[in-house]
């Protein structure tokens, strides 16, 4: 159980990282920035099965910090959307050099 | 001397005691902050409050390190290490709190609950620098990054701070994965998520070349680099500190740097000394890289802010240096140095708030002639351009601070020759535009279409005075600076390197208290 669940949360993580690099959408972008949170998630728990309860002690830590994360960082993107009339990281480009 | 036992909640709480204060007040001050209708005054008023809560915190802070108190290994540290950093990082609180006051008086962009967002990221700032278990260190990282996402967006009328709050966003969320990947799979490897527990697990079962560990700790790696801002992490730090409010980007470039580091230095030290041989090259590397990249990128910057931005990267891997020295003498020149440069850095950003108008930031064209003009203004911004470039004498502290790092690079047990020498090669680099500016305010005709800078507002004048005083006299007095150092000198195991039979690093006799 313990080497297949590491692999697929890999995998998972691997994904979100491909994700964030080349999606243009913030929010997509966001959503793989979670879903790499949410490899991490599986990682301890899969851990956890081996070494107790600390792992998954640590899942609810990052729940609970990934929901603080999403509250502010949709503001953000609301906040730059009211401006811009867009969320698309291309056309993102005031600040340069 | 007395012994927190950890285990028991009421000791727990005596050992928090300064973080406790400032959490603490500042959800009293939140309530406070968004109880009253928002007007100018009370946004004052908040600010006030928040540099005297900052300032309770700190002699809070002060009171506990004469009580000389330890702890047996635990989720938090109770040693010099963490007090001292706790000091540089609420000197950097009030630094920014006073910017702030001043800027929102003159900019209006602020409310009352941006100065308690400040102390909710110094709160986490504190947990950090005291964080002694991988899972106080994610709280930390996250409490801070969260309250500075936020602090990064605070303009909402300029869409320039709304790209960069993005920016900071999206990069520090991935950056942070990466660091709670890294912590899976350490404690994946090590079963544990203690410190200490961490290194005598992979001592005690022989785990120094489990590649599940190495794994863990290069993501660790990345995870911190983001969070320090090294090269290849730090594309974000230029576009970020260019949109924020100048307050909020001195305590980026400065206070934020220092905890990430003060958790960097520690999880890497007490968890990893076996891995030295492992993780030393890595860090090497970013140094180096840091090092000459940041400062040959300074080099082009016109927009004084940038040109901080690059700075700061510079500092980065000067301050990396300390840290691939892996002893705790590199420790030690590590919190001196980030006291050096917390000073320098928000005196910079003083001078840059009276010269900058509304949105727009300052550039070195602004600088020219500004002796004539203001003179004060000028002298002090030469204090803090040289302090930042490490120049003897009028850089004062600056110049100590890298001395101590060369010092620590290379009587460490490995002496890091190359890494010593890359440093004081980027630091002639870059003199290249620390005293490019110095150069345009002195030398350069002021031109005609050139406005005066504002009078400088009563707060900024105090950071930039206390920080220019603070920076020379720390310099005229080394003893002083000496004193600094060794005070905060961690209690860490130091292990050689496998294959290294050198003696320990000398760092005991030395001590100074």
């Amino acid at each position: 159980m313990l080497a297949e669940s590491l692999f697929f949360s890999a995998v998972l993580f691997t994904i979100g990282v491909v994700g964030v690099l080349t999606r243009r959408n913030a929010i997509i972008v966001f959503m793989c920035v979670e879903l790499m949170l949410n490899a991490v998630n599986l990682t301890f728990v899969a851990f956890a099965r081996v070494y107790g309860v600390a792992g998954q002690v640590f899942v609810f830590f990052v729940m609970t910090v990934a929901a603080a994360e999403a509250a502010v960082g949709l503001a953000i993107i609301i906040a730059l959307f009211r401006h811009r009339q867009t969320v698309n990281l291309s056309n993102i480009n005031l600040l340069k050099g | 001397m007395l012994t927190f036992n950890l285990s028991i909640p009421s000791q727990l709480m005596a050992a928090l005691l300064p973080d406790l204060i400032l959490m603490g007040g500042a959800m009293l001050l939140l309530l406070f902050a968004v109880w009253r209708r928002e007007s100018l005054a009370h946004q004052r008023l908040v600010g006030l409050l928040s540099i005297a809560l900052s300032v309770v915190t700190l002699v809070a802070v002060v009171v506990t390190m004469y009580r000389r108190g330890t702890a047996p290994p635990g989720p938090i540290a109770v040693d010099n290490f963490r007090w001292m950093m706790d000091v540089i990082i609420l000197l950097g609180t009030i630094g920014a709190l006073a910017l702030g006051i001043d800027d929102n008086d003159r900019v209006g962009t602020t409310t009352a609950e941006t100065h308690v967002l400040i102390l909710l990221a110094s709160s986490g700032m504190m947990l950090l620098a005291a964080a002694r278990d991988l899972m106080i260190v994610f709280l930390g990282v996250e409490l801070m990054s969260i309250s500075v996402y936020a602090l990064a967006g605070l303009n909402r009328r300029s869409v320039r701070a709304a790209e960069g709050a993005l920016k900071y966003f999206l990069l520090g969320a991935f950056s942070t994965a990466f660091l709670l990947y890294g912590i899976a799979l350490v404690y994946g490897a090590t079963g544990a998520t203690g410190l200490a527990e961490i290194a005598s697990r992979i001592d005690a079962n022989d785990l120094a070349s489990s590649p599940i560990l190495l794994i863990g700790i290069a993501m660790l790696l990345v995870g911190f680099g983001f969070k320090v801002s090294t090269v290849p992490f730090h594309m974000w730090a230029p576009d970020v500190y260019d949109g924020s409010p100048n307050p909020i980007t001195a305590y980026m470039a400065a206070t934020v740097k220092t905890a990430a580091f003060a958790a960097f230095l520690r999880v890497w030290l007490e968890a990893f000394p076996a891995e030295f041989g492992s993780w030393h090259r890595a860090v090497a590397g970013l140094a180096i890289a840091t090092m000459v990249i940041g400062n040959a990128i300074g080099l082009q910057q016109r927009n004084l802010k940038r040109l901080l931005a690059y700075s700061s990267i510079a500092h980065a891997g000067f301050i990396l240096v300390a840290i691939a020295a892996g002893t705790s003498q590199g420790a030690s020149a590590m919190l001196f140095y980030l006291l050096a440069y917390t000073l320098a850095t928000f005196g910079a950003f003083a001078v840059i708030i009276v010269l900058s108008r509304g949105d727009v930031a300052a550039t070195t064209d602004d600088l020219s002639g500004l002796w004539s003009v203001r003179p004060w203004l000028a002298i002090a911004m030469t204090v803090f351009m040289l302090a930042l470039m490490g120049f003897p004498v009028f850089g004062g502290a600056g110049f100590l601070a890298k001395w101590f790092v060369l010092k620590a690079a290379i009587q460490a047990p490995q002496p890091q020759i190359a890494l010593a020498v890359v440093l004081v090669l980027t630091t002639v680099i870059s003199a290249g535009y620390y005293l490019y500016v110095v150069m345009v305010m002195f030398m350069r005709p002021r031109s005609e279409s050139a406005s005066t800078p504002m009078e400088t507002p009563a707060w900024t004048q105090f950071v930039m005075v206390s920080c220019a005083t603070a920076i020379l006299v720390l310099g005229v007095m080394p003893e002083y600076s000496v004193r600094f150092a060794n005070v905060g000198l961690p209690r860490m195991a130091y292990r050689r390197p496998p294959g290294d039979a050198s003696p320990p690093p000398p760092f005991e006799t030395t001590r100074v208290r």
